[in-house]
This record gives structure tokens, C-alpha cells and sequence, in this order.
């Protein structure tokens, strides 16, 4: 790694400098971490007595567990249909408004401010939208015949939790998107046009392949957003039921630790989600890497 | 030339506007809810008319609270977000700011190990490690304390990648000149740096000062007294406090105060704001 060509001499005053990140970096985020995997082996008995060093023996349950596959199964769907419909919406809406000209920055400020909306808040507001008795898209849904309730539909339940979460990513993807449709050269569509290609033919076979590198980086950003990001969203509405319909990996790791006081197979979990996100940061790495070559 | 045609503008307008209206809906109901009274919401629908009773709403929320419901009143909740925010933001900064320093200016040893550890926080978000980390903060005696639900999360890796990058840029001969002139490291820092990095420093300002007064997770376990509550986290405890309904015009009172800074902020300082959004993913 680069420094400048000249550098400062000393070495107790970059230390100093440092000092209070590596502090903060250790006691709250290393130290932790390897708690995590060291009680990850451990079993404590029912009454918090004793502890016994049990090996791999949390893993091998939890991936035994239904319970814990169930979570696996709703993490899946949670992630791909959060991902999937903010991706789609603000797609769309980037294409049009970088149609725009004098109405873009008007568009684009009326599309972004829901990335100021904490995740819970979102959840709150969906939740209210949806609540069966008052809300107004049941009342809605009702008159087209379909019974709305996701205190015991666990799909209706999803559908809920998958719209907030993804209304409140919209503005992110949007930005990023329009960002990339910015940067596709003007003259390759021109000549598309003069070759004859329609409006849908040019965007599928030259903008849309462009815009690869930033779907696949948004991509990876809104699996993370959606596995670690939306616990508030999930917390604060179906709190993951109903029958578990709605329990994502990250609030079965807070269920399971301070709810259930199970921490062996808490600390067992937060490895695996570790390890999840260790992977895909580095997939998000490697394509930085690939872009700034471009 | 690529055709411009009238009927797909006039589509393209539609498509946007409606785009608008989705993204705004839930808000705009929110806002409606929170000018009627309780009764409004006892039966039947939901209004998408505003009513009259917002002043008295937004006057109970913010003076009286609901201590039935174990809420304080929101002033104190809004007052603790925003201290947290600004901590969480400018410790974040100052950090971040000093360890770039240290990493491009200086050469000393260890110093791909400093940087190994600090990437690491990228990998490690609270969200997986909450137990542990909550224990560690429990044995510091930080729990209930604006240092406990600040000081957690202020190690940032995306800032201190963003200060470097742009120290990075910053011209070899400014350095050199100032060392011809006898200017130290700290001075150098202090008077060339970090004006330089005004720019910087704001966009990441706006980006952070989002990301800490929204924290959710974080306050909702380390606070049990509500004198530290954050309105994030309120919000949740007045939406789901026992079986009976919530008292709407309320809720929705209190989540248009919580959403409001944080919209501000991004609204007045859009351009920072894209700014820092686009770079910290660098």
C-alpha cells in the first residue's frame, strides 16, 4: 500500500493518531467477534452454571435444526424479493427521469429522500398502511375480494415486510443507476438509432449491458441491506412471525440470544453471518478492483 | 438521431409522477393521520383527508408524552437522536480524518497490520456480533449512557478509505512546501489537510449523521431507562405497546418528528449528499 513519496518522520505520533480508531476497532469490533467464536463451542446449562466445551457440537444442531432452515428459506425470499423490487422500481424511474432535461433535478429530489427514513420507521408506515382493520390497501384488496391479514398469513406477512424494506431502498438504487445511465456515451445510442434500433432494442442490447457493473455492485449492496440492514423493519411490525414467516437470520441471532437466552447457538449463528458477510464484502471488493482497471 | 417523440415524454412524465406519488404515499398518509383525533381511528377506513386536530397531536406528543405507555415525551427522545447523530458523525470524522493522516503521511511499522484491522470493521456490522458486543458494553458500565450508545459504532473503515483516497490526491509538493517553510506534521494537518478536505468532510457529515440518528438495533438494547431512549427506537414501543391498538394519531405524530430531520438534511444538502453516497462506495 502507497504512502506519499515523502513522508513525515516519527513514529510515536502516527501511532498516537491511530490510537483511537484501533482502540474503538478492538474493544468493540475484535474483541466481540472472537467472543462470538469462542462461546460459539461453548454450551452453557440451563441455569447459566456451568459451561462446557461442546466443539463444533452448536453448528452441527443449528444446521439440524428445522427451525433454523426455516430462517435460512425466509432470509432467501426476504433478500431477493427486497432486492428484485426496489432494483426493478428505481431502474425504471432512473431510465425516465434521465430522459428529463429541466425537470430531472425535481424528479430526482422528490425520488431520494426515502433514504433519510430509519428502516423501523418504514416497517411503522407500511404496518399502519397495511394494519387489516383501518388500513387502506386491505380495505382496497377487500373490495377486489382478497382477504388481507398478515397476523396469519406468513405470505402476507412477507409481502409486507419485502415493501417496506424495499420503499425505502428505492432512493439508493435510483441514484446509483441514474448515475450510470450518465456515463453511457450518447454517440453509441445515436448510432444505434441510425442503424434502426427502437427505443426497447437500444436499451437491451447497449445500455442495459453498460449498466452491468453497477447492477451487479447494486446487487451485492441491496443482499447486504436486506440480510443486515433490515432488522428494524422486521422488529418493529411482524416481529418475525407470524409462525416465523417474517424471521430473517439476523433477528433469529437476537431472538435466539436475548430472548431465548440460548447463547451457544447465538454465538454459532453470528459466525455463519459472519462468514456471509466476509464473502460477500469481498465480492464487492474484487469488482472495485475491476472497475477502477476498466 | 434518436427520435423524440411527444406521446413517450408525456409516458415517461406519468411513469415518474406516479413513481412520486408511490414513494410518497406512505408519508402523506402519515401525515394525514397525525391531524385527527383518536376516534377517527376506531373503525372503518383510514383518512386520506388531513383533519383539524393536528396542533393538538404534534402539542401531545412532543409536551406530554404517554408515560401510560411507557413513553417519554418525544422532546427528550428527539434531543438524545440528535446528540447521538452528532457524535456518531463528527467521531467518526475526527478518527477516520486522524488514522488517514497517520496511514498516507507517515511510514512506521505495522502499518499494513493498522489497516488490516480497520478494513475488518466493514466485515463485522453490530447486527452479527450483538450479543458479545452488548456484554462488552455491559462490563464497561457504559449501558444507559450517551457514551455507550455512541462510542460502538464510531470506528468507521469507509470514512478512514474515503480520507485516504482523497489524501491521496492531494499534490506531493503542498507537503514539501510546507516542510521546506518548518511546518510540522500537526500543523501541516491542521492548516493544509483538513481544508482541503472541507468538501469531504461535509458529504460525509450528511451520510453519517443519517446512519447514526437512525440506529435502531444499537439503542433498543443498551437503553433500558428512558431518559436515553432515541425516537427511532420509541417509536417502535408506542407502535407495539400490548395487544389494543396503538394510539395512531400519536404514532403517526411521532414518526413524522422522527423522519423529519433526517429528510431535512438530505433535502437542503442534496448535492452533499450524493456526494458522500457515491464516494464512501468507492
Amino acid at each position: 500500500m502507497q504512502t506519499k513519496r515523502t513522508t513525515f518522520p516519527g513514529l510515536w505520533l502516527p501511532l498516537a493518531l491511530l490510537a483511537p480508531q484501533v482502540a474503538i476497532t478492538l474493544v468493540f469490533f475484535i474483541w466481540p467477534a472472537s467472543q462470538a467464536l469462542w462461546q460459539s463451542v461453548l454450551r452453557q446449562d440451563v441455569f447459566g452454571l456451568s459451561t462446557q466445551f461442546v466443539g463444533l457440537d452448536n453448528f452441527a444442531r443449528l444446521l439440524a435444526d428445522p427451525l433454523y432452515h426455516n430462517a435460512l428459506v425466509v432470509t432467501f425470499w426476504f433478500s431477493l424479493g427486497t432486492t428484485a423490487l426496489s432494483m426493478s422500481l428505481a431502474l425504471l424511474f432512473a431510465v425516465m427521469v434521465n430522459r428529463m432535461i429541466r425537470s430531472r433535478d425535481t424528479y430526482t429530489t422528490l425520488l431520494v429522500w426515502p433514504y433519510a427514513v430509519a428502516p423501523a420507521i418504514a416497517g411503522v408506515l407500511w404496518w399502519f398502511i397495511f394494519n387489516p382493520s383501518i388500513g387502506i390497501l386491505p380495505y382496497v384488496l377487500r373490495g377486489l375480494g382478497y382477504d388481507w391479514n398478515h397476523r396469519a398469513s406468513g405470505t402476507d406477512a412477507m409481502i409486507l415486510v419485502i415493501v417496506a424494506a424495499a420503499w425505502k431502498q428505492i432512493s439508493y438504487n435510483f441514484l446509483f443507476f441514474l448515475a450510470g445511465l450518465q456515463s453511457v456515451p450518447q454517440s453509441l445510442i445515436e448510432a444505434a438509432a441510425i442503424d434502426g434500433a427502437g427505443r426497447f432494442k437500444r436499451f437491451w442490447t447497449i445500455v442495459f449491458p453498460l449498466l452491468s457493473p453497477v447492477t451487479f455492485f447494486l446487487l451485492v449492496v441491496n443482499v447486504v441491506y436486506a440480510m443486515f440492514d433490515t432488522f428494524g423493519v422486521i422488529h418493529a411490525t411482524t416481529e418475525g412471525g407470524p409462525s416465523q414467516a417474517t424471521t430473517i437470520l439476523v433477528y433469529k441471532v437476537y431472538r435466539d440470544g436475548f430472548v431465548n437466552l440460548n447463547l451457544g447457538s447465538s454465538a454459532a449463528q453470528s459466525v455463519i453471518l459472519m462468514a456471509i458477510v466476509i464473502v460477500l464484502t469481498v465480492i464487492q471488493f474484487r469488482y472495485i478492483e475491476r472497475r477502477v482497471n476498466y | 438521431m434518436v427520435e423524440n417523440s411527444r406521446w413517450a415524454d408525456i409516458l415517461a412524465h406519468a411513469i415518474l409522477i406516479l413513481g412520486v406519488a408511490l414513494v410518497a404515499f406512505p408519508v402523506y398518509v402519515a401525515i394525514v393521520a397525525s391531524t385527527h383525533p383518536a376516534g377517527t381511528f376506531v373503525r372503518g377506513v383510514m383518512p386520506l383527508l388531513p383533519g383539524a386536530e393536528g396542533w393538538e397531536n404534534y402539542r401531545t406528543v412532543i409536551v406530554e408524552g404517554r408515560s401510560r405507555a411507557g413513553t417519554p415525551p418525544i422532546g427528550g427522545m428527539l434531543w438524545n437522536s440528535f446528540v447521538m447523530a452528532m457524535t456518531i458523525a463528527l467521531g467518526k470524522i475526527a478518527i477516520s480524518l486522524l488514522s488517514a493522516f497517520a496511514i498516507v503521511y507517515f511510514r512506521f511499522p505495522f502499518r499494513l497490520f493498522f489497516f488490516w484491522i480497520i478494513f475488518l470493521t466493514l466485515m463485522l456490522p453490530v447486527e452479527v456480533r450483538i450479543v458479545p458486543t452488548f456484554q462488552v458494553v455491559a462490563d464497561l458500565g457504559m449501558l444507559n449512557s450517551f457514551a455507550g450508545l455512541s462510542i460502538p459504532l464510531i470506528a468507521s473503515a469507509t470514512a478512514t478509505f474515503l480520507f485516504r483516497q482523497f489524501f491521496m490526491t492531494v499534490p506531493e509538493e503542498l507537503m514539501e512546501a510546507a516542510r521546506v517553510d518548518g511546518a510540522g506534521p500537526m500543523k501541516f494537518f491542521r492548516d493544509i489537510l483538513v481544508p482541503l478536505s472541507v468538501t469531504n468532510i461535509a458529504a460525509l457529515f450528511v451520510i453519517m449523521f443519517i446512519y447514526g440518528w437512525n440506529q435502531y438495533l444499537w439503542p433498543l438494547l443498551i437503553t433500558t431507562d428512558p431518559d436515553y431512549f432515541t425516537i427511532v427506537m420509541g417509536i417502535q414501543r408506542m407502535a407495539r405497546g400490548g395487544e389494543q391498538e396503538p394510539l395512531w394519531h400519536l404514532v403517526m405524530a411521532t414518526v413524522v418528528m422522527a423522519a423529519l430531520p433526517p429528510v431535512l438534511v438530505i433535502l437542503f444538502m442534496q448535492r452533499l449528499f450524493v456526494k458522500g453516497l457515491t464516494e464512501t462506495e468507492k
